[in-house]
């Protein structure tokens, strides 16, 4: 069977690939008969989004239309997805924005004024005042900012209703304004299939209770892929949550994706199959790797930063969670899933600068270890990339730096906890209650700029499923030992080290490279298992 | 009186128990849960002496001795206590108590930090015992602990002869380095783990007390302290001002 086109085979001819590490661009020679796996390119985005928005709203699925659901004299709330997707921030207008302004036309024409927009942030931290206005638009900044549109406080005092226990006894508590509400209108953005459906109302705008029911190294162990919902045990306890809610609080869900056009102009050739790239794409590549070797870390993470990704809308659908959800998600598939045959013995992960729990932060390590075990690992549907007991190789400096206003109680789980131990269970049934309570930190979620003290440990949980499958992990280009050692990591200098090191004990490994960014993710047919020997009678 | 010893004149008893909190949370109060210092109470009860005439010779004493107590303040922090009391000397414990309430209302009430109530309530909410440890009067930090919800103080203590202020302290002094054995000998009487248990404070006359516990976390701190902290990578908190920015709800719209 012969590969799909965005999987190329490294040959004689192959030039270096250039992949992420952290902030930095590296030239890296890979071994002949190395896969890697290219994103699809970006579908073409919907021609005029707008329409599509107000087509969705009026032509939904397992629901009335928006505007049959209104009348005047009722509380309605709007729930936003934050700003932790798509990655980097999109280019203005926000797809988020457009469905919000849509639906506060609709929302005027009924006379219904008693709307408050609450950014579903759950334990992430507050987005401030501009990416708020980034968000919703500056229409209803300018109206509801900063008394009707504000994030969820998941701490604050009496801002949570208990709406009673789920059939397998998960605590569900929700946003007092929304569980009030006649009517909540979720705004989704589902960037990789983990996010919207049940997710949405049953992450974004709960507290610890709920959380503490689905976000646990259990179910994260238990899930095949938490990028797979048939497959994760994540989801499906996401959706019990999901479905207890909505069967309290009408929701109408309006959920958006968009294609993977990470990179505009001049940047877009790094999409490319470097095999592929015309004369002045090369120059312009090495010019670019050249320029970021030279400038500090701050500036690098700034240059891709601070250049919003012009992501187009691909789909957007309105009315019942489930389907709504289903037909997004297929949408989804579409432009992320590579089919891929195969497991490999290694597989290649760069990591770049960023994640969705770090906009405008560093990459901290335990972040990294979120992409490596986490998000990259799990970006599979099928069975993943790598062989049981495999080895990862990731591309990171792994530099010991935490943002000290977004990230202050990850500074504490990774220096002091994890040195203890790197056991999920035991730091969830050890540390977390408590951590998740701590005063200072739950202040510095309240009214600074960090996420709360039990994201830290969720952010391992995330990692749990990948951790069990895999052998080892060898970091290349890391900036220091002691770092990748409380990971739990090996570090090799440069990818030959790293192969050298693989090559003890595997000596002709099949290797893949995941070759992020813009975002992919795997369909993998793992090899037919050997016919079983059948002993004669 | 609670059974950490003299220097606690709360009369919440709390000998250890099985139900007592595994965890206190400790605060100093004056530039951390309030913008008050140890002088803004000695004024008040220096300004309101049975006489005039009294009253303005005590503060011209005080005045007079402003440059000392600033010296003091500067290089130990227990004579500055010492010098800082002697004003005291001939008031009588009646005026002492009856001022308390009125210094509360007028002075520390209005300096109370916009986050403190918060922060003290999450205290709570954890689960935890919450105490002052403050260098101020016993007497006039009561009615902040009572404000707040605190559980215990740990403050000075005037000495009485007669009923009259001797102008000096009951021992232990509550004041620098000792703030961190009266924790200790608090934790200890209550059963608390220390490693458990929080610490908060603005000054870096303060770090024996932060470091005996498991979770310092430092509040408007001074430069010294603010240095220390990155490097320990304590949490660095901000109570003293509402801000917009970033505030999970923001306090209502400016105009």
């Amino acid at each position: 069977m012969s590969d799909h086109p965005c999987v190329v085979t490294i040959d004689h001819k192959s030039r270096p690939r250039v992949l992420f590490h952290g902030t930095r661009l590296i030239e890296v020679d890979l071994p002949v008969g190395t896969k890697v796996i290219y994103p699809k390119r970006p579908m073409k985005g919907l021609p005029d989004p707008r329409a599509a928005v107000r087509y969705a709203l009026s032509h939904p699925l397992g629901s009335d239309p928006l505007f049959a659901r209104l009348r005047p004299g009722m509380k309605l709330t709007i729930a936003v997805d934050d700003l932790s997707m798509p990655l980097p921030q999109m280019k203005g207008p926000d797809v988020r924005s457009m469905v919000v302004d849509e639906v506060l036309t609709l929302l005027d024409e009924y006379g219904v004024d008693d709307v408050e927009i609450i950014i579903a942030t759950a334990f992430h931290r507050p987005m401030s005042e501009s990416e708020i206005r980034h968000v919703v638009g500056e229409k209803a900044f300018r109206r509801y900012w900063p008394d009707r549109l504000y994030n969820h406080d998941a701490e604050k005092p009496g801002g949570l209703v208990s709406l009673g226990r789920t059939e397998e006894g998960i605590e569900v508590e929700l946003n007092r304004r929304a569980a009030e509400s006649d009517l909540v209108v979720y705004v989704n953005l589902t960037f990789v299939p983990m996010n919207g459906g049940h997710k949405s109302m049953g992450t974004g705008l709960v507290g610890y209770r709920t959380l503490r029911g689905h976000h646990t190294p259990a179910a994260v162990r238990s899930s095949g892929s938490y990028m797979e919902p048939a497959r994760s045990e994540l989801s499906r306890r996401m959706d019990q949550v999901g479905r207890l809610i909505e069967s309290k609080v009408e929701v109408f869900h309006v959920e958006t994706t968009v294609n993977n056009r990470m990179f505009d102009k001049p940047l877009d050739f790094l999409a490319k199959n470097e095999d592929e790239l015309s004369d002045l794409e090369q120059k312009a590549m090495s010019v670019l790797l050249r320029t970021l070797d030279t400038l500090p870390e701050s500036a690098r993470q700034a240059i891709f930063e601070k250049v919003p990704a012009p992501y187009e809308l691909i789909g957007v659908q309105a009315g019942a969670c489930e389907p709504v959800h289903e037909a997004i998600l297929e949408k989804v598939h579409q432009q992320l899933a590579v089919p891929v045959q195969g497991q490999f013995d290694v597989v290649i992960y760069p990591v770049p600068y960023i994640s969705p729990y770090n906009v405008g932060a560093t990459l901290n390590p335990l972040l990294v270890s979120v992409m490596v075990e986490g998000y990259l690992h799990n970006l599979h549907r099928g069975a993943p990339l790598l062989k049981p007991g495999g080895t990862l190789i990731a591309l990171h400096p792994c530099s010991d730096r935490f943002d000290k206003d977004q990230h202050p109680a990850y500074v504490e789980f990774f220096h002091k906890l994890l040195p203890r131990t790197r056991d999920a269970m035991e730091l969830h049934k050890l540390y977390e209650a408590d951590y998740a309570r701590h005063p200072s930190y739950i202040q510095l979620y309240r009214t600074g700029r960090a996420y709360h003290p039990a994201h830290p440990f969720y952010m391992w949980y995330w990692g749990e499923n990948g951790r069990q499958h895999r052998g080892r992990v060898i970091v290349v280009g890391a900036d220091n030992e002691y770092v990748p050692s409380i990971l739990g990591y090996e570090t090799a200098r440069t990818m030959a080290e790293a192969l050298r090191m693989v090559r003890e004990q595997t000596p002709e490994p099949s290797i893949a490279c995941f070759r992020i960014c813009p975002l992919l993710m795997v369909d993998v047919t793992p090899d037919a298992a050997p016919p079983a020997l059948v002993e004669e009678a | 009186m609670s059974a950490t010893g003299a220097n606690v004149a709360a009369p919440r008893a709390a000998a250890p128990s099985a139900a007592a909190p595994s965890a206190a949370a400790y605060f100093d109060v004056d530039g951390t849960l309030v913008g008050t210092n140890l002088l803004h109470p000695l004024v008040m009860y220096l300004a309101n002496q049975g006489t005039p005439t009294r009253s303005l010779l005590s503060l011209g004493r005080a005045v007079l001795q402003a440059p000392i107590l600033a010296l003091a303040e500067l290089q130990d922090r227990r004579r500055f206590n010492e010098l800082l009391f002697a004003h005291f000397r001939g008031i009588s414990e009646d005026r002492v108590v009856l001022l308390a309430q009125e210094i509360f209302e007028d002075v520390v009430q209005p300096r109370i930090f916009p986050g403190a109530p918060d922060l003290v309530d999450q205290c709570r909410a954890a689960g935890m015992r919450t105490v002052l440890v403050t260098g101020s009067l016993d007497v006039t930090v009561w009615p902040l602990a009572r404000h707040l919800g605190c559980d215990d103080v740990i403050a000075n203590r005037l000495e009485y002869a007669h009923r009259k202020a001797t102008g000096k302290l009951r021992q232990p002094i509550v004041a620098g380095p000792e703030k961190a054995g009266l924790i200790v000998a608090d934790a200890r009487a209550h059963g608390h783990d220390l490693a458990a248990c929080h610490a908060f404070s603005d000054s870096y006359s303060d770090v024996p007390m932060l470091s005996v516990v498991g979770h310092p976390a430092v509040i408007a701190p001074d430069r010294r302290l603010a240095t220390l902290a990155q490097a320990y990578r304590w949490p660095v908190l901000d109570i003293q001002r509402p801000s917009r920015e970033g505030r999970r709800r923001p306090e209502a719209s400016t105009p």
